[in-house]
């Protein structure tokens, strides 16, 4: 009962975006391993077809959980489901919950605007607004209403945080699309973090980028972890293995139709997988 | 190894070689004439050029015994009257158009859409003298007056329908990644389209609405029945005004000789000229900033 306060008020601290108060809660919940997210019987319909089928999932605050599985399984699916952004989809229709914190995010009275200020996301191409670097971390924090110097500290914070600002203090006013893909992706990701979100959503962030570019985002995720819940889509085993807590293994049923076949901490996914789909798809028997 | 088929080859070499020239001359064809026409403008236009025909108003044509040409005075009115009334215009057309165009493109998706979509196609192609009978049934008929202004509207109502269409196209090429990094950063749909949509896509919007107004500027028919011509000049669009086009239509009643005649290829020149400055100026005054 107390356990359930405490996690309502660590919750409520983390979501006023107030530098240096989150780090502290933040691990603190993550000792506590409280559920960011929640995923409940939850299914998605694009039009007739039933892409993902009677998911749970918890997601542990704190930590960083990979998605795996074989290509047209759903997992993008289900990542853009944990800030709705199928809901630019017409013909999307949803069943069951996802809880962030306490709060179901499929509640008709949720705010989708707001919720996605709390739920932030990069994606699997870099996609910098045709601005200038600054312009475009400060993207997310224009109504904030900051003053001049306060935002020139949050965006320096952000970049230096995504491991950018040694590349671009120099050259700030610049277009975003002068950067290498690389640099952009970091870029994306800095802009995403700007607003301090309390969960950060990627998918396939480094699918595009070069092995270098790979590691330093990597690296760069290992940082954020314990201030920012990460949920991470990756179809490089290594990387899943190498750079997260928890691992859902997901795998498309008779119907076509994405289905959890497999969940737990990174470590027993794939050292000691109990079910056999799981074993052959990380040994690289099919998929 | 099998040996390439060398027949084939020269065959296909000989095809394509006959459907280049067959396009080069089509292209050609269709060019030339409008290469006379602007060479001409500007060969016979340029002369007729004095600060005296840019800074002075019409005057009526004297007669005179002699058949010497008499002075028939200059186009400052008509100028002023055709950058007012296309201006007006732009005004009118802007708002409307931009706002139709992002809806089209940023929400327009069911049944209602693709009518509008199918209505601005048909409007843009329509004649330009029933935008006048429109604006003249609707406004003329019933103030009983002929303004300036509503020769606005009915240029508005050409202007409209290609600011859509081009908006609408050019908002399409807008990466749809790009909308969703801005949405999933929290901010609502019409903030992400006016800060980060419209600004990646502002060259091209702009080029839309300079074809607008270039159109609008050169247009006859509606200004005949919806504006009382003015021959001096006037800065109220509640009232008469001349204009470049109506100009060119009046003034060739009236001219008494041929060498009158060059002042029609002046204005000529100058209302294709003054479409060129203002696009330029635009240009410039909304270069990105980046
Ligand atoms: N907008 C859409 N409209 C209709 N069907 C879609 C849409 N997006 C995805 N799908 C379908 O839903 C299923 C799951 O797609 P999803 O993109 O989630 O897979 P994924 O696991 O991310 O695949 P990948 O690893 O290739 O990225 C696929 O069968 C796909 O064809
Ligand atoms: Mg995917």
């Amino acid at each position: 009962m107390s356990d359930v306060i405490a996690k309502r008020q660590t919750a409520e601290v983390a979501s006023t975006p107030r530098v240096g108060v989150t780090v502290q809660t933040a691990n603190q919940a993550a000792d506590a391993l409280g559920h960011k997210m929640q995923v409940e019987d939850f299914s998605l319909y694009y039009g007739a077809f039933k892409a993902i089928s009677g998911i749970n999932l918890q997601i542990v605050e704190g930590r960083i959980t990979a998605f795996i599985g074989p290509s047209g399984c759903g997992k993008s699916t289900l990542l853009r489901s944990l800030n709705r952004m199928n809901d630019l989809i017409p013909s999307v229709r949803t069943d069951g919950r996802v809880l962030l914190d306490s709060t179901n995010i499929y509640d008709p009275r949720v705010d989708v605007v707001e919720l996605r200020r709390h739920v932030g996301m990069v994606f699997q191409r870099p996609n910098p607004f045709p601005k200038s670097i600054f312009d475009n971390v400060a993207f997310g924090l224009r109504r904030l209403k900051l003053s001049k110097s306060e935002l020139e500290d949050r965006v320096q914070e952000s970049l230096r945080r995504a491991a950018l600002w040694d590349d671009v203090k120099d050259r700030l006013k610049t277009p975003a699309t002068g950067l290498s893909g690389g640099q952009q992706q970091r870029l994306c990701i800095a802009r995403a973090i700007a607003p301090e979100p309390e969960v950060v959503l990627m998918d396939e962030p480094c699918s595009a980028l070069d092995p270098i570019s790979t590691l330093k985002i990597e690296e760069l995720m290992m940082d954020l972890r314990g201030r920012y819940t990460i949920v991470i889509v990756t179809h490089n085993m290594q990387q899943a293995a190498r750079a997260s807590d928890y691992t859902a293994f997901f795998m498309m049923n008779e119907q076509r139709s994405g289905e959890m076949v497999e969940y737990g901490p990174t470590g027993t996914i794939f050292t000691n997988p109990q079910d056999k789909r799981t074993e052959d798809y990380i040994t690289g028997r099919f998929g | 190894m099998k040996t390439l088929n060398m027949a084939r080859y020269r065959r296909r070499k000989l095809v394509d070689r006959i459907m280049r020239s067959m396009t080069v001359v089509a292209t050609l064809l269709a060019l030339i004439p409008l290469f006379l026409i602007l060479g001409y403008i500007v060969i016979q236009g340029a002369s007729a050029i004095s600060w005296h025909f840019l800074s002075t108003d019409y005057k009526v044509p004297e007669l005179s015994l002699d058949g010497s040409a008499s002075d028939v005075g200059g186009i400052r009115y008509a100028i002023i009257g055709t950058l007012l009334i296309a201006g007006t215009a732009t005004l009118i057309a802007l708002p409307i158009g931009l706002l139709a165009g992002i809806y089209l493109s940023e929400y327009g998706k069911g049944r209602f859409a693709s009518f509008v979509r199918f209505a601005t196609d048909v409007l843009s192609g329509s004649p330009s003298i029933i935008a006048g009978v429109v604006v003249y049934i609707v406004l003329v008929k019933t103030t009983k007056e002929k303004y300036a202004f509503y020769g606005s509207v009915a240029l508005a109502l050409l202007m409209i329908p290609i600011i859509v269409r081009t908006t609408e196209e050019i908002l399409k090429l807008v990466p749809q990644t790009v909308r969703e990094a801005a949405v999933a950063l929290g901010v609502p749909q019409w903030k992400a389209i006016l800060t980060v949509v419209l600004p990646a896509a502002t060259g091209g919007i702009l080029t839309g609405i300079m074809l607008a107004f270039a159109r609008a500027a050169g247009e006859t028919a509606p200004l005949i029945v919806t504006v009382f011509v003015s021959n001096s000049v006037e800065y109220n669009v509640f009232g008469s005004m001349g204009s470049l086009p109506m100009y060119i239509y009046r003034t060739l009643d009236e001219l008494t000789s041929p060498e009158q005649y060059k002042v029609l290829w002046g204005a000529a020149f100058v209302l294709t000229a003054l479409v060129l400055v203002v696009n330029i100026l635009v240009r410039v005054a909304t270069r990105r900033r980046v």
